[in-house]
């Protein structure tokens, strides 16, 4: 268990690429094919962002959390999570989600809250769920999912599982009763978990300095017993190493372990904000300037193994992908009315049946009632 | 058929769920080898080992939302939190999370889980060892509320909660904890939740109560026999999803009601039935519902067996409503 800890511990590093996207450490033995993925995973995402901005502007759908800027973290973490490993998650991480089997159809279903949305279109947009890849259904709530992983991941050890349950939050998130209670009992019941606090400097429009007095947010681990470490969150091959490391000690049974990832909101909190209200431009200049993907792009380039016009074609072709699967949810039906009342309990209870049924006798009275929408037998 | 106590019922009906179903597991705060405050969890520690009950660190918030995830992971997980009074912490587990899952997922992800918890007066635990917080679970839709007053029904009422696909609110009248004996059928079996319980006959007037006011209805319903008044008693037990229809049933055949409990009256439980059977019933109503409740105040200390309601005060308003 000690050799598996210093072994992960050797695997984390702070970074692997300059911010221009040179090598500063020897690079993971991998084939060049899973470097040009990384690249080409974090195009999708900007692409699906882009689509999902222009759809929000266009009314066409409510409300995104851009994930504009956090590719790197998306990317490198899709990769890590195994298939049997689960994901819990706030609102950035639908796009890490979607690398591990969340399907496009149901992404774009929830984005539109319709009938193709396995929410059934009753939570507001960006709240993804995938339950064939583990990614369960969160809540607006901050903080909350912490503990549900930590009871998880201490179910999977008391079953006989070997899965592994990483739990991403935001920086905002380590403020939460259920980070510290989250964090405090999965150290003390060992779990098999990792916290991954995805720092990207802003929560709303609260910055990090108000956050916390804390030198960093991975130093809060050691007051909890766990290790902890802080990452380039903009480096997809520093997160995805890290993240693989501290699942692997995980599984082995050495415990929990906080992996921060910095990295920058470069949109407002969602599309519903306006950040010039509350940020200098000079930051977000700065951090475009760390852009992660014309970083990995320009370490591919000198590499030799992707160049500017084949960068150029992978948007494109993900995009045509993009708009074929918007077109089929743009014509999707929204949810029937009765819709209204279930799912509330595992049974429809009398009381419920009976308050649909008074509203349902309104609609028809109007003529308002559309097929499917009849009452329940009482 | 062995004779228990209430708190021995839900000790029982524990060691029944855990012997039945390998997936049901206890933790809370000081649960395991101590057997809890008030003994309810005494010796699961040893016949199911720490791995099926045991001691959380102190935190409600913890302890409900890991017990969400464990539920949503395959397990059945009772959660125990010590007193009623300490479950605001995990007001935001429970509301926001618990009771919202099955909904908000569509269906897809669902916490099967039960939180016991002793709550009300009567043993000078002060403001903070002492509430009936039932009304602000009642209007969260999503969650069961479920509150014995017997032995019998203790083991059966929470073995059907262990069993239920959604999260259940188990409250525990500690005041009966150790008030009445009575027999209980050894293993398994179940009262279904959402049934109310008739006690006590009577044609003349009904109350409502629950918990640890059921005793003191029953009480006051003796006393109002000699007053020639025949009063019935009804439990009505699940109090979400509440059998509507029964008592809807109940204050038409008799036509006079009475609410009883000890939590605060304003906003509180006695205001639902009172607005069901007006909404409903009004017609077979020849007299105005009364409630009797605990006083709009945080829960005293010495001046507690005044503010709980007790026969005088359920009695008078059974004198009210027949004399209306």
């Amino acid at each position: 268990m000690a050799s598996t800890a210093a072994k992960a511990a050797a695997q984390i590093r702070e970074r692997y690429l300059t911010w221009e996207g040179a090598p500063i450490a020897d690079l993971p033995d991998r084939p060049k094919e899973w470097f040009i993925d990384l690249y080409s995973s974090m195009r999708y995402l900007r692409c699906v962002d882009e689509r999902m901005l222009k759809l929000q502007r266009a009314g066409r759908i409510g409300f995104v959390g851009s994930m504009l800027g956090s590719e790197a973290v998306l990317v490198g973490a899709a990769r890590a999570i195994s298939s049997d490993d689960w994901l819990w998650s706030g609102l950035r991480e639908g796009g890490a989600a979607l690398l591990r089997g969340l399907p496009l159809s149901e992404y774009i279903a929830q984005m539109y809250c319709n009938s193709l949305d396995t929410a059934k279109g009753r939570q507001m947009c960006n709240h993804f769920q995938h339950k064939g890849s583990h990614y369960p259904s969160w809540s607006s709530v901050i903080g909350t999912q912490i503990p549900h992983g930590v009871g998880a991941a201490h179910a999977a050890k008391l079953r006989g599982l070997k899965e592994v349950h990483t739990i991403f939050f935001g920086d905002g998130a380590t403020s939460s009763n259920g980070f510290h209670s989250g964090m405090n009992f999965a150290a003390v019941w060992k779990s098999p978990c990792v916290f991954v606090c995805v720092n990207n400097g802003w929560a709303i429009s609260v910055p990090a300095r108000a956050q916390t007095a804390s030198g960093s947010y991975a130093q809060k681990a050691l007051a909890y017993g766990m290790p902890g470490h802080q990452v380039d969150g903009n480096d997809p091959i520093a997160v995805h190493e890290a993240l693989t490391a501290l699942i692997e000690r995980a599984r082995s049974g050495a415990g929990p372990a906080l992996l921060e990832l910095v990295t920058y909101r470069m949109m407002g909190h969602s599309s519903s904000d306006d950040p010039t209200k509350y940020r200098d431009q000079k930051e977000v200049d700065l951090w475009t300037g760390r852009d992660p993907l014309p970083r990995f792009a320009r370490f591919l380039d000198q590499k030799g193994w992707l160049d500017g016009a084949a960068a150029e074609r992978l948007e494109a072709e993900h995009n045509r992908t993009i708009d074929a699967e918007i077109h089929v949810q743009e014509a999707a039906a929204p949810m029937p009315l009765r819709s209204l009342v279930e799912d509330v309990y595992a049974e429809v209870p009398l009381h419920l049946r009976k308050q649909y049924n008074d509203f349902h006798r309104i609609a028809e009275r109007l003529g308002q009632a559309q097929p499917g929408d009849g009452a329940f037998p009482l | 058929m062995p004779t228990l106590t209430l708190v021995q019922a839900v000790n029982d009906a524990l060691k029944t769920a855990m012997r039945r179903d390998k997936s049901v597991l206890v933790f809370g705060e000081d649960v395991g080898p101590k057997g809890g405050v008030f003994l309810a969890t005494e010796g699961l520690t040893t016949e199911f080992g720490k791995e099926r009950c045991f001691d959380t660190p102190l935190s409600e918030d913890g302890i409900v939302g890991a017990a969400i995830g464990m539920a949503i992971n395959g397990l059945r997980p009772v959660a125990e939190i010590q007193f009623q009074d300490f479950i605001f912490p995990a007001f935001d587990q429970i509301v926001s999370e618990a009771a919202k899952l099955r909904y908000r997922s569509g269906g897809q992800y669902t916490a099967p889980m039960v939180i016991r918890t002793p709550y009300g007066g009567g043993i000078r635990g002060g403001l903070y060892h002492s509430q009936s917080g039932e009304a602000y679970f009642c209007h969260t839709p999503g969650l069961k509320v479920v509150v014995p007053s017997t032995p019998h029904d203790a083991k059966g009422l929470l073995l059907a909660s262990i069993e239920d696909p959604d999260p259940v609110l188990f409250l525990e009248p500690k005041a009966l904890y150790r008030s009445i004996k009575e027999e209980v059928p050894e293993g398994h079996y179940t009262v279904d939740l959402g049934t109310l319980r008739g006690v006590r006959e009577g044609k003349d007037c009904v109350v409502f109560c629950y918990g640890a006011m059921v005793p003191v209805a029953v009480k006051a319903a003796e006393q109002a026999a000699e007053l020639g008044h025949e009063v019935r008693v009804v439990d009505l037990r699940t109090l979400l999803p509440l059998d509507e229809e029964g008592v809807l049933e109940h204050a038409k055949q008799v036509g006079r009601v009475v609410v009883l409990h000890e939590a605060p009256r304003f906003c509180g439980f006695g205001a639902e039935i009172s607005a069901m059977i007006a909404e409903n019933a009004i017609e077979y109503m020849d007299a105005p519902v009364v409630r009797v409740t605990g006083f709009d105040t945080p829960f005293p200390n010495t001046l507690e067996h005044h503010y709980l309601p007790d026969a005088r005060r359920v009695l008078d308003a059974i004198e009210r409503v027949m004399a209306y």
